[in-house]
């Protein structure tokens, strides 16, 4: 190995970094001005940049737009909105900050939080006019779910309210009232105005009444971050390396402080090692080393801990984490489909990865209010309490703001991250209620589509007793399989005389029938199968719980043959037993059938069979292809 | 494992209990990036580190020996437009020795083959994506390292730290994943690469006081000759040096202090246009 000699100077004046803020706020509020305007007022432009804002602004024929200085993609300018997070330098006196500028824009909740989530302090900007609104209100409880510590409110066009103190004050006590909800402390509530500079570097000559701190002011007051060295020991192992004939656990140290000679305990399982050495490469040699840091360790024991296990202090019981595989966490959810209890995740918490299922939703927050309502879906962009049942029992420490600790992601089959989880704790069990703990592949959709070919899907078949349902599925069954597409029929007999039998056809009976055969479907399918689903399911309400059971991969296909076809054709002889009253509640007959609405596909009667199988397998064939 | 030597530290007040030093602002960007860099390794196979020979990479190259205990345990990439400088490729063949690394060259397709529409000097540039593009898809790279800051150009900004990749290594600006408390993005399709950047939160001056910090080597480009010297280094005929006479990595600090233009004043293809930048980022330019 070369270059091992430190000949650098490391520097013992203790530069702190940049501390991070974050300004959020509803749509047109004013982030952007107030970003430009700050910008400019703290001397923070390069230059050529103020000479370029106006030429940006004077082409388009505005008069100078402050937020034109962030809004560097082409997008942006022509439509007028920021569509990605971005982050520029300042300096205040001695201290560096970085602004994160996020996105008003309700679709683009997930490049906020991208913006959002290291930051240090929030500026919450509210037109004073306007008052909270509703993105106000998600913006807030998100500083809250993703654990900013510090929030500044900037009144922002104060001006429109002439500065006058009474209107001010009661904006201000609404803003603080709503914030209070969310437990979240305010550092100040700054009456201004970003386009005339009023209370953003200097004080203003309008709201003489104003004692607090202009915006600056309140900046230059947020606190750093507090210290992690002195809580219980936590390293979550990235990976384990062997180079020059050593073995290295190499990780990043969460909290606390590690030592040669430290006992330390090695996830779930409980195995103890001693710390040997505290590996660095080319850096100021020291046997101890601190939160934050990159480090490498040599065990003694040389165990290979695997990726993801938590190293903590092994000889102080009240220094350990939680365990266990019931969690109770606060929810952000970022998919574009409404979250449903029974739906199985990774959860990823720093470098582990456990297989978790919604257990159950406890809370959805109404955005209203910011109230915790009941709710059995969180919807797009929503929040919730919820409750995850894992496979095994994990070792965590409870989310709190401004630490690393209990900060869960849930990532679907697709690998898309697709919510925030901020744990609470270990999730209590009511009594006599019995803990089920669903576990969910492992195979990722991507490798279950390499091996098998295609993609999966669960083709839904509707329409009357007798209209060709089993038939078009068994055909397009053979079809696919001479396309290599091996498909599953689950056709309503077959399922009756096995899985069902204990059903009859009384609404009740028919709607769990339905249920059974959208559970099984859906397990099929997570499993990489095509399924195509041959049931006479008359009602729209009951597909509909079909299609929310299978969720995205559903497929409704209608079998639309008229009623007096399917009598006339009558295959099994039941329309004729109906009609004689041998058969009660007979679909058609003495029970309603109701039509889809807007199925798929749609195969009509007045076409030869063959052309309806070619049609379903077409159909099946474009959506399934890789 | 080799001992490094100890840097001289105050050792008076030694009794039982040592004290983790206090970190300080590059102590974290580092621990962040070798924290990046080791994500990459465990989550990106095959993986590759793009290696221009500037003082962005060098850094990269030698946050990776941080990372590996003095190792780089995945090849890295040079694509070459054949247009650097010859002080470049004296450089490269040094430390391609002395820093034990894998070497992958690559070879940028002549300017004729590239989109017309371009302005010449983006569309100069743009050789070096195609470039990349090919090794990408010569040796499937799942994951590939590269030193882009988010300081340098405001379509950076807007990048994440792992940014996939879609087909035709295409980046999908308005539809970026969401990357929150140190959780990245991993390929979900065939054919998908990440970008991954270690460097996206240092500015130039932490390059800068990295580099005075660790001594690490760099071209002597960087420094002043008669009063010019480069700031960033691209291809010799779409780069021009600056006015400087700071011939030490003590006195670029020094002029970066108080410097106020940009960084990549002195990059032809960044002044041709208002929107030729994120044109070159989404077609899979650095």
């Amino acid at each position: 190995m070369g270059d091992n000699i430190v000949t650098g100077q490391y520097s013992e004046t203790h530069r702190a970094a940049a501390t991070p803020i974050v300004i959020v706020g509803h749509v047109d509020h004013g982030k952007s001005s107030l970003i430009g305007r700050l910008l400019y007022d703290t001397d923070s432009l390069q230059d050529g940049k103020l000479a370029q804002i106006v030429e940006s602004s004077r082409k388009r024929g505005l008069a100078v737009e402050w937020s034109f200085l962030l809004d560097s993609l082409q997008i942006e300018r022509d439509q007028g909105v920021t569509v990605d997070s971005t982050r520029i330098p300042f300096r205040l006196g001695s201290r560096e900050f970085v602004i994160v500028d996020a996105p008003g824009h309700r679709q683009f909740l997930r490049n906020m939080i991208t913006g959002a989530a290291d930051a240090e302090a929030a500026v919450l900007v509210v037109d004073a006019k306007e008052g909270a609104q509703e993105q106000t209100r998600r913006h807030a409880m998100l500083l809250r779910l993703i654990g900013i510590r510090h929030v500044i409110v900037l009144l922002n066009k104060s001006d429109l309210l002439e500065f006058d103190e009474a209107k001010i004050v009661k904006v201000e006590s609404d803003v603080r009232q709503l914030l209070g909800r969310l437990e979240i402390e305010v550092e100040a509530v700054v009456p201004a105005s970003a386009r005339d500079g009023d209370n953003i570097a200097s004080r203003s000559e309008r709201a003489l009444w104003y004692k607090g701190p202009t915006l600056v002011e309140a900046l230059a007051n947020v606190p750093p971050p507090a210290s992690r060295a002195a809580l219980p020991f936590r390293m979550p192992v990235q990976d384990v390396y062997r180079f020059d004939g050593v073995r290295y656990v190499a990780g990043r140290i969460e909290r606390g402080t590690v030592r040669a000679g430290d006992r330390l305990s090695i996830g779930a399982q409980g195995q103890v090692a001693t710390v040997a050495e505290v590996c660095r490469w080319h850096a100021p040699e020291l046997p101890v080393a601190g939160a934050g840091e990159s480090i490498a360790l040599r065990l003694e024991p040389d165990l290979v801990p695997d990726r993801g296990d938590l190293l903590f202090p092994a000889d102080d019981k009240a220094a350990a984490p939680e365990r266990s595989a019931r969690i109770r966490t606060r929810l952000f959810w970022l998919r574009g489909e409404p979250l449903r209890v029974g739906e199985s995740f990774t959860l990823r918490l720093a470098t582990a990865e456990h297989d978790v299922t919604v257990a159950s939703i406890d809370a959805v927050v109404d955005l209203e209010d910011l109230t915790l309502r009941e709710g059995d879906s969180v919807p797009p962009d929503g929040f919730a309490e919820i409750t995850l049942a894992a496979s095994h029992a994990v070792l965590f420490d409870p989310f709190a703001p401004g630490f690393g600790d209990g900060r869960g992601v849930l990532v679907d089959r697709y690998q898309r991250i697709v919510g925030g989880a901020p744990l609470i704790g270990p999730a209590e069990l009511a009594d006599g209620e019995h803990a089920i703990h669903p576990t969910a592949s492992r195979v990722s959709a991507a490798r279950q589509v390499q091996t098998r070919g295609h993609k999966s899907g669960v083709f839904w078949l509707t329409g009357l007793p007798g209209s060709g349902k089993s038939t078009v599925a068994r055909a397009a069954e053979l079809a696919l399989s001479e396309q290599a597409i091996n498909a599953t029929v689950l056709d309503g007999d077959t399922l009756r005389a096995g899985l069902c039998s204990d059903l009859g056809f009384s609404p009740e009976d028919r709607r769990e029938n339905i249920r059974r055969a959208a559970h099984v479907a859906k397990i099929l399918a997570e499993s990489g199968q095509v399924v195509i689903v041959a049931l006479v399911s008359p009602l729209e309400a009951d597909r509909a719980q079909a299609r929310q059971i299978v969720g995205e991969n559903f497929h409704e296909v209608f079998v639309d043959t008229p009623l007096e076809t399917c009598e006339k054709r009558d295959p099994k002889g039941l329309y004729a037993a109906a009609r004689s009253g041998k058969i009660p509640e007979f679909t058609g007959v003495s029970a309603p059938y109701e039509s889809p609405v807007a199925p798929e596909l749609r195969l009509p009667a007045d076409r030869p069979e063959q052309e309806a199988v070619s049609a379903l397998a077409a159909f099946i064939l474009r959506l399934v292809q890789p | 494992m080799t001992q490094t030597p100890i840097l001289s530290r105050d050792q008076s007040s030694t009794p039982s209990l040592a004290q983790p030093r206090i970190m300080d602002d590059l102590d974290q960007l580092e621990a962040q990036s070798i924290f990046i860099l080791r994500e990459a390794y465990r989550k990106l196979k095959p993986l590759s580190l793009l290696w221009s020979l500037g003082k962005d990479s060098n850094v990269m190259v030698w946050l990776a020996r941080k990372a590996f205990m003095g190792h780089v345990p995945f090849p890295v990439m040079h694509v070459d437009t054949e247009k650097k400088f010859p002080e470049m490729y004296a450089f490269r063949d040094e430390y391609t020795k002395k820093w034990n690394l894998d070497l992958l060259l690559g070879y940028c397709p002549p300017v004729e083959e590239i989109d017309p529409s371009l302005p010449p000097a983006a569309r100069s540039a743009a050789r070096k994506t195609a470039g990349l593009a090919a090794m990408i898809d010569k040796h499937k790279f799942r994951g590939v390292i590269a030193g882009i800051r988010r300081d340098e150009q405001a379509t950076r900004a807007k990048e994440r730290v792992f940014s996939p990749r879609g087909a035709g290594h295409r980046w999908d600006v308005r539809n970026q994943p969401p990357e929150f408390w140190d959780q990245y993005a991993t390929p979900y399709e065939d054919g998908m690469h990440i970008r991954v950047h270690p460097l996206l939160s240092w500015r130039e001056i932490d390059i800068w006081r990295y580099i005075e910090r660790e001594n690490i080597p760099l071209v002597d480009l960087y420094f002043a000759k008669d009063g010019k010297r480069y700031r960033s280094l691209g291809d010799q005929d779409i780069t021009s040096p600056v006015e400087s006479n700071a011939s030490t990595v003590a006195e670029v600090i020094a002029e970066l202090e108080t410097s106020r233009t940009s960084e990549r004043a002195g990059r032809a293809m960044d002044h041709e246009s208002e929107d030729v930048f994120e044109r070159l980022r989404v077609a899979g330019y650095l």
